[in-house]
C-alpha cells in the first residue's frame, strides 16, 4: 500500500480520470458535420449543377439543395444570389435544432462537455438553452413543419425522376433519390417534437377513442423515434451524395445510367 | 490467483489523493469486493456507503476508471488490469469520507417536486397503455449517477438553479400520470431549469437501470414546456378558447 499522489479530479476543459480514447466519439462528428456545412456551403455558392437537363443531358433529377427550385433563371433573383440560399435555412434549421444533432455539435465543437465525465470549460455563466441563441432550440417543432413542406417537395421530385420526356423510366439517379427521401422521410417522421405532437403530450391515451388513435401512432413513431441518430445520419449522407451525384451527371464527370 | 492494482481515493473534504492497494482477484468479483477485501484485510477504516450488493439499492455509486458507475455491478474482469483501476468519489457531490458523499442536496430538490395530485374523486382505474411509460420511470434507484455525470452539475455547478436528471424522471413520472391534476411545467422552466440540460444525454449513458432518461423523461418535458411557453400558436389557441395562460 502506498500514496499515489494523485489528488481528488479538478475542474478544467478535458480533465477526466477516463481511460478510453472518449475523444474518438467527437473526432468524427467534427469531420463529418464540418465537412457536410463546407460542402453545401460550396454547393449553394456554386449556383449551378443541380439539374443536368440544363446541360444537355436527359435525366429528370434536381438537385436536393435546390429543391423547390425557386427563380432558377433568375428573372427576379440577383445573379449573384444562388437560389439554393433561399432554401437551405429551412432544412439546416430543421437539423440545427434537432435534439439529436444538438447533443452531437454541444459535444464535439463546443465541447460543453466533450465527452460524459470529461471536463468541460466549467465557465459559472452558462445558462444552457435558456438564453440566447440556444434558447431558439425551442422552436424545433416549427423547423420539423418546415420540414414536411420540404419533404413534399421531395416526394414530387422523385415522382419527377421516374418522368423521362413523358414516359415512364428509371435512371441511376432515380433509385438514389428514391432512397435519398426515404431517408429523409425516416429522419423526419422520427422526430422528438413530432413523437410529442402526435400524443406525447397527452396524459392519458385511453380516455378517449381519439386518443387511442393517437397511442398508436405514438407506439409507431417512438418505434422510429429509437433509431432517430441513425436517420439522422444516414439521411445526412444520402441528402450530400444524391447532389454530388446530379452535380457529377451535371459536369460530365460520370454518365448516368438508364435502367429501364 | 492475479492481483489487480486499486488506486482508491482516500480523504475527506479538506483534500486526499489516491493510495494504492494490491487485490487478489477472484472469478465473478466486482469492484465493490474489491473495496470490501481494503476494508477487510489492509485498511479497516475505508469509507464505502453499500448495502444490497445487488445492483438495486443505489447506494454504492463511485467513479472507476473515471466512469460513474455502481460498483457492485463492476465486474473486475471487464476492467483492463494492465494499469491501476481509479475508484473515487462522484465528483458532483461533497465528500464525507473517501469514497461516501454528501448528497442530500437531491433530498432539498425533491421536497420542490409536488407530489402526485389525483382529481377528487377520481375514478381509481388505469389501463397499462396509460402507465407504460410511468413504469419505466419508477424503475429509478436514486443511485445517483445521472446527477454525478451531468455536467450542468458537474462542471457548472448549478445546484441553485437545476434539479438534474433524476428530478426530471420524477418530474416526468408525475406529469406523465394519466391521474395527476397538477401542472409542474413552471416548476421545470423556473425552478428546476430543464432549460439548462443541453441534451447531452450522458444520464442515460451512465442509468444503471437502463432508463431512456434523456429520449423519454428530459425531452417530453422540454416539449410540455415548449407548449406551454415557447410555442406562440399555442398560446393564440389557448387564447381563443379561453383556456388559462401560463
Amino acid at each position: 500500500m502506498s500514496e499515489t499522489g494523485l489528488p481528488i479530479l479538478q475542474n478544467g476543459l478535458g480533465r477526466t480520470q477516463r481511460r478510453d480514447a472518449w475523444w474518438v466519439e467527437i473526432i468524427p462528428v467534427v469531420i463529418v458535420l464540418g465537412g457536410f456545412g463546407v460542402y453545401a456551403t460550396f454547393r449553394a455558392l456554386e449556383n449551378g449543377f443541380y439539374d443536368p437537363r440544363l446541360y444537355g443531358f436527359v435525366s429528370p433529377y434536381l438537385s436536393p439543395f435546390y429543391s423547390p427550385l425557386i427563380d432558377g433563371q433568375h428573372h427576379w433573383l440577383p445573379q449573384w444570389l444562388s437560389p439554393a440560399f433561399l432554401i437551405l435555412g429551412g432544412p439546416a434549421g430543421f437539423r440545427a435544432t434537432c435534439y439529436y444533432y444538438r447533443k452531437a455539435y454541444y459535444r464535439a465543437f463546443f465541447l460543453d462537455p466533450p465527452a460524459c465525465a470529461v471536463g468541460d470549460r466549467g465557465h459559472k455563466s452558462y445558462k444552457g438553452e435558456t438564453a440566447f441563441p440556444f434558447i431558439l432550440q425551442n422552436l424545433h417543432r416549427y423547423f420539423f413543419y418546415l420540414a414536411l413542406v420540404f419533404l413534399a417537395f421531395l416526394w414530387y421530385d422523385v415522382v419527377l425522376a421516374f418522368n423521362w420526356h413523358g414516359h415512364f423510366g428509371i435512371g441511376v439517379g432515380t433509385i438514389i433519390m428514391l432512397i435519398n427521401i426515404i431517408c429523409l422521410s425516416l429522419y423526419t417522421f422520427s422526430c422528438h417534437s413530432f413523437r410529442h405532437l402526435v400524443g406525447g403530450k397527452l396524459d392519458c391515451f385511453s380516455c378517449t377513442a381519439v386518443n387511442r388513435q393517437r397511442h398508436g401512432a405514438w407506439k409507431d413513431v417512438s418505434a422510429l423515434n429509437g433509431r432517430h441518430m441513425l436517420f439522422a445520419w444516414i439521411s445526412l449522407f444520402s441528402v450530400g451524395l444524391t447532389d454530388l451525384y446530379v452535380r457529377l451527371v451535371c459536369t460530365g464527370v460520370i454518365t448516368d445510367l438508364k435502367i429501364l | 490467483m492475479a492481483d489487480a492494482v486499486l488506486h482508491v481515493f482516500r480523504g475527506d473534504k479538506d483534500g486526499g489523493q489516491a493510495k494504492e492497494y494490491r487485490v487478489p482477484v477472484a472469478p465473478g468479483m466486482v469492484v465493490l469486493d474489491a473495496l470490501h477485501y481494503i476494508q477487510g484485510h489492509i485498511e479497516s477504516d475505508l469509507a464505502v456507503r453499500w448495502n444490497c450488493k445487488a445492483g438495486k439499492c443505489g447506494s454504492c455509486s463511485a467513479e472507476v476508471n473515471g466512469r460513474p458507475r455502481l460498483t457492485c455491478k463492476t465486474r473486475m474482469d471487464a476492467l483492463p488490469q494492465d494499469k491501476p483501476i481509479t475508484v473515487s468519489p462522484m465528483k458532483t457531490f461533497p465528500i464525507i469520507k473517501d469514497l461516501v458523499t454528501d448528497v442530500s442536496w437531491n433530498y432539498e430538490v425533491n421536497k420542490k417536486i409536488p407530489p402526485f395530485t389525483p382529481k377528487p374523486g377520481v375514478e381509481w382505474k388505469m389501463y397499462q397503455e396509460d402507465v407504460d411509460r410511468v413504469q419505466e420511470f419508477r424503475k429509478c434507484i436514486e443511485c445517483f449517477l445521472c446527477q454525478d455525470v451531468c455536467h450542468v452539475l458537474r462542471d457548472h455547478d448549478k445546484k441553485e438553479s437545476f434539479g438534474g436528471p433524476r428530478f426530471f424522471v420524477r418530474v416526468a413520472s408525475l406529469e406523465m400520470h394519466p391521474l395527476d391534476n397538477v401542472s409542474r411545467t413552471k416548476l421545470l422552466k423556473d425552478e428546476l431549469g430543464v432549460g439548462l440540460c443541453n441534451i447531452t444525454k450522458c444520464c442515460t449513458e451512465v442509468c444503471p437501470e437502463e432508463i431512456h432518461i434523456t429520449d423519454n423523461a428530459i425531452i417530453p418535458l422540454k416539449e410540455r414546456v415548449v407548449d406551454e411557453y415557447y410555442d406562440p400558436l399555442l398560446r393564440l389557441v389557448r387564447k381563443i378558447r379561453g383556456a388559462p395562460q401560463p
